[in-house]
């Protein structure tokens, strides 16, 4: 009797065992599907999403941020902050301090060294490093000791954090990285694919622009993770298979960037495999307007320059009138579904940064057609469009080819008929409309139209540098080889200057108010922005998978070390 | 015909240089830039150190003549290194993809063996679908069998890859669970078990590749069949007392492979070109994925690469298919 009950006590703390605490490598393999197929596992030579995520599950920042926004340790025992002494009382330096016993997967030590190389591997001029702001303003990284990492910067730096921050800025292996300095960096095609991190796997397998083979690290700091034992990032297709995947046939743990039409999302789901997750950052999609007179009439280094102001956008009555004519929410509804809602900021997160300008929610025809009236642009020959000095009120609206882009366009052209605007409609390849080069006719740069629509985002929770893209000097014109973020050539001196105190501010509070006042100045204030679209990444991952948190701040994979099988 | 296959082996060479020209200068004038994948959040200064860290300012002939270097002597140089341990390329740069950073001929050999055996195996079923089909069809024309065929061939005909693989998955993976529909390419074959594995993920991509394939293939040995039907000899044969059996499949059959043989060494060159839509659609990592990765990323040595092997490829097999018609058909001598 006595030994039945020690038996049964023995098995019963053998299954009870793994349920109290899991152990590294007991759950086997995830399994992650990429619609884009990962190239490099070196986030400093890409700066395509998919390859910064992948990389994110070997290589890692000091510190990374959580789906709040917040900062979190991961290779330092803490956050600096001036209360800790980690930051200078005059905001010129920050010390970081690194965990004890840090090892790199293959065993050596992860010392300060490491990080001071991979600063100078970021700011070689020879190197092209796609990450180069993160490190902008750096003076010297020191290793003041083999665990102390001092980063000094030129001068007082509000925001301190964005070296070795983030998946964007992680931190290299010197000693596998000491030969690919400079203009060697693309030729070391086997650190860029695979190099050896800290983080919970590691790669065993690489082929390019296909799969990534990962294993658990068998020197992660955490010895009870990851749960599983390896993991597998299959990329290529498209979204839509990517989605079918997990949500529906379950081949696949976790899909990235599953943006599909709305009644696809709903049938997947229906299928009970698997849930769509969604991360909202600060990714808008919005309607820009030209200030800039962008006529073909106009010789070629003076059209849509600062020369000519736009015949009819330069008056905010016409902008303001474009923007209320536009019913936001049955955009979000055609387009995005449970991946977007409607929004009037430039910055729309997160919660502290965001200004409250809602007034654009609500579609007001009257109040735009009354407008238009005001401003002297009406109907006078009667064919429906309005006219004003004997010019017709023609705008020609261009964007990127893509699906829901063109539904866009043509709700948009709509709403505008009615007001009486003659719409033409452009589509062009985003390969082109991206791409930059001066020599095409067709950058969003150039801006060859009245109004133009696309996305972009801000790439940390603290908006400094993206809200500098709208100040004067950053107008993309034939001086600059048409290279600038200010594609609306937009130019007040009251922006530059409340930017210029941005810049200096220290105290949170207060950059948050800057912060909202200067998305007002571009928004509601001056109608440059109609911001349509507050979109999310949209992720699917199986109902089998456990510990997802999405992130719209970090790598989406921020948290890989603690997901586990759900049994 | 030696003096014939050399012949045409010089002209090779120059035509194969204008094409390469061609090909440089096409993809070089397209629109579009390596960087147009960068997110906006990257700066106009560090986007142009980029550009310059991939030698991608540098002036299109100057770049041209690199690429010719490196097509002709430092990649087969590298490969002789590889061999035989010798030391010719030490320091020489190979093409690399500007997208991965990694040497553009490594790639191709990861993905060769994959385009190999999912669109070549298409191919194969393809052929031997194809070939029963239009000799039957032929010889019972406006038969049931005939009609039948006649459809099947339309439908392969007409309807594109990205829908019926799309159907195919719907139908076999999503309803019956039968197979998987993303192709998994770490899977190495070491047992039956595994073996059984291979078969079940290639099944969809070989399904909607071959079915395109017969139907294209099944329309030539059906006309070349009908065709010779009508000959004299077949009459001659029939008269002689020979069985039906010999008549079609000895005296008809190899009179009319002739040009159906042509067509299919023609179609060669495309089964190492891959197949875009379909190995983009089941995640088959082959060449044809390959290719269309690199032209959305503006990859523009990959590009150049892999459009110029393709012209060698269709040059060669041109050349082959020539070959094979002089030994089939004693009629036809070149020289």
């Amino acid at each position: 009797m006595k030994f039945k009950t020690a038996l049964l006590g023995a098995a019963a703390a053998f299954v009870l065992a793994p349920a109290a605490y899991a152990e590294r490598g007991t759950d086997g393999e995830v399994k992650l599907t990429f619609p884009q197929a990962v190239s490099i596992m070196n986030p400093y030579l890409s700066g395509g999403t998919k390859d910064i995520y992948a990389s994110s599950m070997v290589l890692e920042p000091l510190a990374g941020l959580t789906p709040d926004g917040v900062l979190v340790p991961k290779l330092v025992t803490e956050i600096p902050t001036k209360e800790n002494g980690g930051i200078s009382e005059d905001m010129t330096s920050i010390t970081w301090k690194l965990l004890p016993d840090l090892k790199w997967s293959d065993g050596t030590p992860v010392t300060a060294d490491d990080a001071v190389f991979t600063w100078q591997y970021c700011t070689d001029p020879a190197g092209g490093c796609s990450q180069a702001t993160k490190y902008e303003g750096i003076t010297s990284v020191e290793a003041v000791d083999p665990a102390t990492i001092k980063v000094t910067f030129s001068g007082p730096k509000a925001n301190p954090y964005t070296a070795f921050v983030s998946a964007l800025a992680p931190v290299l292996q010197k000693k596998q990285f000491e030969a690919c300095l400079g203009a060697a960096a693309p030729t070391c095609t086997d650190p860029n694919n695979m190099p050896v991190g800290t983080g919970p796997f590691m790669v065993t397998g690489f082929t390019v622009n296909d799969t990534v083979s990962m294993a658990a690290n068998p020197n992660y700091r955490d010895p009870a993770k990851p749960a599983f034992a390896t993991a597998v990032i299959k990329g290529g297709g498209d979204a839509e298979g990517s989605a079918r995947v997990v949500m529906e046939t379950g081949e696949f743990d976790y899909a990235w960037n599953t943006q599909i039409p709305p009644e696809t999302q709903a049938s997947m789901a229906a299928a009970g495999k698997g849930q769509f997750v969604v991360a909202f950052g600060t990714l808008v999609e919005r309607i820009e307007m030209n200030t800039t007179d962008p006529s073909p009439d106009l010789p070629e280094g003076e059209r849509a320059t600062a020369k000519h102001p736009h015949p009819i956008l330069s008056d905010i009555k016409v902008r303001t009138a474009l923007s209320k004519a536009i019913d936001r929410s049955i955009l979000v509804e055609v387009g995005y579904g449970a991946g977007g809602k409607p929004t009037c900021n430039v910055i729309p997160g997160p919660a502290d940064w965001a200004s409250d300008n809602d007034g654009c929610l609500t579609q007001d025809m009257e109040g735009a057609k009354a407008l238009l009236d005001e401003a002297g642009w009406t109907d006078t020959d009667g064919d429906g469009i309005r006219d004003k000095d004997g010019k017709p009120l023609n705008i020609l609206y261009q964007t990127t080819v893509n699906p829901i882009r063109q539904d866009f366009q043509a709700l948009v052209k709509d709403w505008w008929t009615e007001l009486g605007v003659n719409v033409e409609l452009k589509a062009i390849d985003p390969g082109v409309f991206f791409g930059g080069d001066p020599g095409s006719p067709d950058t969003f740069q150039k801006f060859y139209a009245d109004v133009e629509m696309y996305a972009n985002n801000s790439e940390s929770p603290d908006p400094e540098s993206y809200l500098g893209q709208y100040q004067c000097k950053n107008a993309p014109s034939p001086e600059t080889q048409w290279q600038g973020e200010n594609i609306n050539r937009f130019c007040t001196p009251e922006y530059d200057a409340l930017y210029a105190t941005l810049a200096t501010t220290t105290d949170i509070a207060a950059r948050q108010e800057i912060a909202k006042k200067l998305n007002d100045m571009v928004t509601k204030d001056s109608m440059i922005v109609i911001p349509l679209v507050h979109r999310g990444t949209l992720s699917a991952h199986s109902n089998a998978l456990g510990g997802v948190q999405i992130n719209a701040w970090d790598s989406e994979l921020w948290n890989v070390a603690d997901w586990f099988r759900v049994k | 015909m030696l003096t014939f296959t050399l012949r045409r082996l010089l002209l090779a060479i120059p035509i194969l240089l204008v094409i390469s020209l061609v090909i440089f200068l096409l993809v070089d004038l397209a629109p579009g830039s390596p960087m147009s994948e960068i997110p906006l959040t990257v700066p106009p200064d560090v986007r142009q150190k980029m550009i310059e860290a991939l030698g991608a300012d540098q002036p299109v002939f100057v770049r041209y003549l690199l690429w010719l270097k490196q097509f002709f002597w430092v990649e087969p140089m590298t490969l002789v290194d590889g061999w035989f341990g010798t030391d010719f390329t030490a320091g020489e740069q190979r093409i690399l993809s500007w997208q991965s950073r990694s040497p553009v001929f490594t790639i191709i050999g990861q993905r060769i063996p994959q385009t190999l055996t999912v669109v070549g195996t298409a191919y194969l079923v393809g052929v031997l679908i194809a070939v029963p089909i239009g000799i039957y069809s032929a010889y019972r024309q406006y038969s049931f069998f005939d009609q039948a065929g006649t459809l099947f061939a339309m439908i392969g005909f007409s309807v594109p890859t990205f829908f019926s693989g799309t159907l195919f998955i719907i139908i076999f993976a999503v309803w019956l669970g039968w197979f998987p529909t993303k192709y998994d390419t770490t899977l190495e074959v070491t047992d039956w078990a595994t073996f059984w594995e291979q078969v079940r993920q290639m099944a969809l991509p070989v399904m909607t590749l071959g079915l395109a394939n017969a139907a294209a293939i099944s329309r030539y040995m059906r006309s070349s069949m009908l065709d010779n039907m009508a000959m004299d000899y077949v009459r001659t044969a029939r008269a002689k007392g020979m069985s039906e059996r010999v008549v079609v499949l000895r005296h008809v059959l190899r009179n009319s492979l002739i040009p159906v043989g042509t067509v299919i060494a023609l179609g060669i060159p495309s089964i190492f070109g891959g197949a875009i839509i379909t190995e983009n659609l089941f995640g088959v990592n082959g060449i044809g994925a390959a290719l269309i990765g690199a032209i959305h990323a503006n990859d523009i040595p990959m590009v150049q690469t892999l459009a110029f092997i393709f012209a060698v490829l269709i040059v060669l097999f041109n050349l082959i298919a020539d070959i094979i018609y002089g030994l089939l058909d004693p009629r036809i001598r070149y020289d």
